[in-house]
């Protein structure tokens, strides 16, 4: 492991959007540091799971990762190629082999096409089936395990409903048989029978084709039930990663604890009876991060040396990082 | 509490080339002054077609409502005129929608978005609104609103475009909310957040609350109320206590039994409802759920089975409803 190659890395990535005023003459008057100072791996075959605050950068890291964005600083490796580094025309095979899932799914779908033609034009350009008898049955096997009806191939976008829609997101991101997807709420739209169709479905490709997840999602269960490994990310940077169990059952960091403290429990009794504490202090803006640790003006654990020094993201166990000098 | 909204056998239909979608079917349900009733269900079964029938947003060709009333404090949405219900909309009903992306307009800043219907419903002047708008954001949770309210949609992460629709949602002080997924897009804490401020309206100001929602924990935490759906029509109905202690449709036993729960142990398998969603277009008069069922009996494919009284307040849809405590257990 420690001297192969990394499938996907990431190193020090980041990505600050300038913020500019004026309608004639547009000024940058600040920085929104979406992302500031990120590295992570993830080793073939693996699911990481990627989890923080509403805004904190999450889809940022996404879109940087598939060369959407021109990221401020850093690398991304991709099989070892620092895919930054790369032009236009050298990206195309890589970007074939990395497919996203987005997170709103209306507006990442064309209007005016149908589902099956929508389907089926990528695998005809990337000549993945020429024959085109054999790509509409493709299209049809596509649909079905996504737990949709085939007769959608001849509806459009807005003829479905939410959750639908991002089932064709999903079956989009499959037809190109590719190596690394990046699930950016790819099962939030869903109800859960469907969610537990799609999940297994994800579960059982991964297994069969050793395809390899950045699973971003709000729904701790389910990031818990999917992920190896789970990156905990506050206002840009990573506060905690850890294997799945171990950042369940051991929640080091501060902001992880109260996070995962606030997930409704389904059971109206169960919820009645248990304290809900929300988490206190005023949203920090990325605009203008706090001093230090950027967790400090909400963190319970707080002292004065948090404001001003900036804590090291380090290893408390074997596996375990954590950002917070307290621990 | 009086109540604020009556749905009455509503139908809802697309008249499409591949056949009519029975997207919604003759559903009834009521709305009290500061309650919550959340609306659940699976992928597609009308829970979204719905609320738009509530407001005459379904869009026709090919949408239609075929059938039904919706009384709203003492008037028939469906019989008003364009403007009334136009006046009722934003003002007196407010909708989160599903999707921020679709109904955020692209080419206006967040500012001219939130302060247009303030202007237009409450007669604010534009530095009055503004100054509520800065307002709206904050208790929504987003930091620097002023800069914020410069900037446009997809400068916005997707929570944060979800809460700018629930601050255009709050901003004229509704007396229905009809919220379609809230809170999908946020992190739990936030969420939190969101839906303690929605609560606190209805339980200050009597503000009622229509949550279209799949996060069943959600609804556990802040429904009063609980409407499951399957294949356009209501087939459970009850407190979150009954729904979630008494469940008596299968469908509903399924889907508590599908939800990934923090308290299971990591890498057992989730059970999904076995077999494909129906087809909207090709329902026979039975019951949309047999195919998938367990319990299913010969009776069900020939007759959909009524709405039967379970407790009070608790009704379910299945002709086994009575014996649906022993198969559970058996099963
Ligand atoms: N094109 C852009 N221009 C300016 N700011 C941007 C742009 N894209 C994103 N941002 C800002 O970057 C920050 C991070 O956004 P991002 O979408 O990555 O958040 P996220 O973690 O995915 O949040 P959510 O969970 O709400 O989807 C936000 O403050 C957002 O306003
Ligand atoms: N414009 C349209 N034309 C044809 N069919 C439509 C149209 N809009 C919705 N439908 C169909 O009506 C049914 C109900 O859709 P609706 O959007 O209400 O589902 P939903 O319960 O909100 O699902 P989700 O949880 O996925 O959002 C779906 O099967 C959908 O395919
Ligand atoms: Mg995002
Ligand atoms: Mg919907």
């Amino acid at each position: 492991m420690t001297n192969a190659i990394p499938f996907v890395q990431i190193r020090n990535l980041k990505m600050h959007f300038p913020v500019t005023e004026g309608v004639v003459i547009q000024r940058t008057t600040a920085h929104v540091k979406a992302v500031d100072g990120v590295s992570f791996e993830i080793p073939k075959g693996e699911t990481l799971g990627l989890v923080g605050e509403s805004g904190c950068g999450k889809t940022t890291i996404g879109r940087c990762i598939l060369q959407l964005e021109t990221a401020t600083e850093g690398e991304i490796l991709f099989e070892g190629i620092d895919l930054t580094q790369l032009s236009q025309k050298e990206l195309v095979p890589t970007r074939a082999k990395i497919q996203v899932i987005f997170q709103d799914p209306y507006s990442s779908l064309n209007p005016r096409m149908k589902i099956g033609n929508m389907l089926d034009e990528p695998i005809r350009v990337h000549g993945i089936i020429t024959d085109k008898v054999k790509r509409k049955e493709r299209v049809r096997e596509l649909l079905s395990i996504c737990g949709l009806d085939p007769r959608f191939s001849d509806s459009y976008p807005h003829e479905m409903s939410g959750g639908q829609r991002q089932r064709v997101g999903i079956a989009r991101a499959l037809a190109l048989n590719p190596e690394f997807i990046i699930c950016d709420e790819a099962v939030s739209a869903l109800d859960v029978s469907i969610q537990a169709q799609v999940i297994n479905l994800l579960e059982d490709l991964r297994e069969q084709f050793n395809l390899t997840y950045l699973f971003i999602a709000h729904d701790l269960s389910v990031v818990r039930h999917i992920s190896n490994r789970v990156a905990v990310m506050y206002l840009g940077k990573l506060v905690e990663l850890a294997e799945g169990n171990e950042l369940f059952d051991n929640p080091s960091h501060p902001y992880t604890r109260a996070l995962l403290d606030a997930v409704p429990i389904p059971d109206p009794q169960a919820e009645a009876e248990r304290a809900h504490s929300v988490i206190q202090g005023e949203i920090p803006s990325p605009m203008n991060p706090p001093s230090g640790c950027v967790f400090h003006p909400r963190c319970p654990l707080a002292v004065d040396s948090c404001r001003n020094e900036i804590p090291e993201f380090r290893q408390t166990k074997t596996g375990h990082w954590v950002a917070c000098n307290q621990i | 509490m009086a109540t604020l909204l009556q749905v009455r056998n509503l139908t809802t239909q697309f008249f499409t080339s591949s056949g009519t979608v029975r997207a919604v079917d003759n559903i009834t349900f009521d709305v009290d002054e500061g309650e919550t009733v959340a609306v659940v269900g699976e992928s597609g079964c009308g829970k979204s077609v719905s609320a738009l029938s509530i407001l005459r947003l379904v869009p026709w060709p090919p949408g239609k409502i075929v059938g039904g009333s919706i009384n709203f404090m003492g008037q028939d949405l469906l019989e008003m005129s364009n403007d009334d219900i136009r006046r009722v909309r934003g003002r007196e009903i407010s909708m989160v929608f599903q999707e921020p992306m679709t109904s955020l307009n692209p080419v206006l800043s967040i500012g001219l978005q939130l302060t247009e219907t303030m202007q237009h419903h409450l007669g604010l002047s534009p530095a009055q609104a503004l100054k509520r708008a800065a307002e709206l954001l904050e208790m929504v949770g987003i930091s620097e609103p002023k800069r914020r309210l410069a900037q446009f949609p997809h400068h916005l992460s997707g929570g944060m475009r979800q809460r700018v629709m629930i601050a255009v949602a709050l901003s004229c002080e509704p007396k229905l909310i009809i919220a379609d997924e809230p809170t999908t897009a946020l992190d739990v804490t936030i969420q939190a957040q969101i839906l303690e401020l929605m609560k606190d309206l209805t339980k200050r100001l009597g503000v009622a609350l229509v949550v279209i929602t799949h996060n069943l924990g959600v609804v556990a935490r802040y429904a009063d109320r609980v409407n499951v759906m399957y294949a356009g029509k209501i087939i459970e109905m009850g407190s979150a206590q009954q729904i979630y202690h008494q469940p008596h449709h299968p469908y509903t036993l399924g889907l508590l039994a599908s939800v990934p729960r923090m308290d299971q142990p990591r890498g057992t398998r989730l059970i999904p409802i076995d077999g494909q969603p129906p087809d909207l277009t090709r329902l026979d008069g039975g019951c949309a759920f047999r195919p998938r069922c367990r319990f299913a009996v010969d009776r069900c494919a020939q007759e959909f089975p009524p709405l039967e009284n379970i407790d009070s307040g608790h009704v379910s849809a299945c002709w086994r409803v009575k014996e649906i405590n022993e198969l559970k257990n058996a099963s």
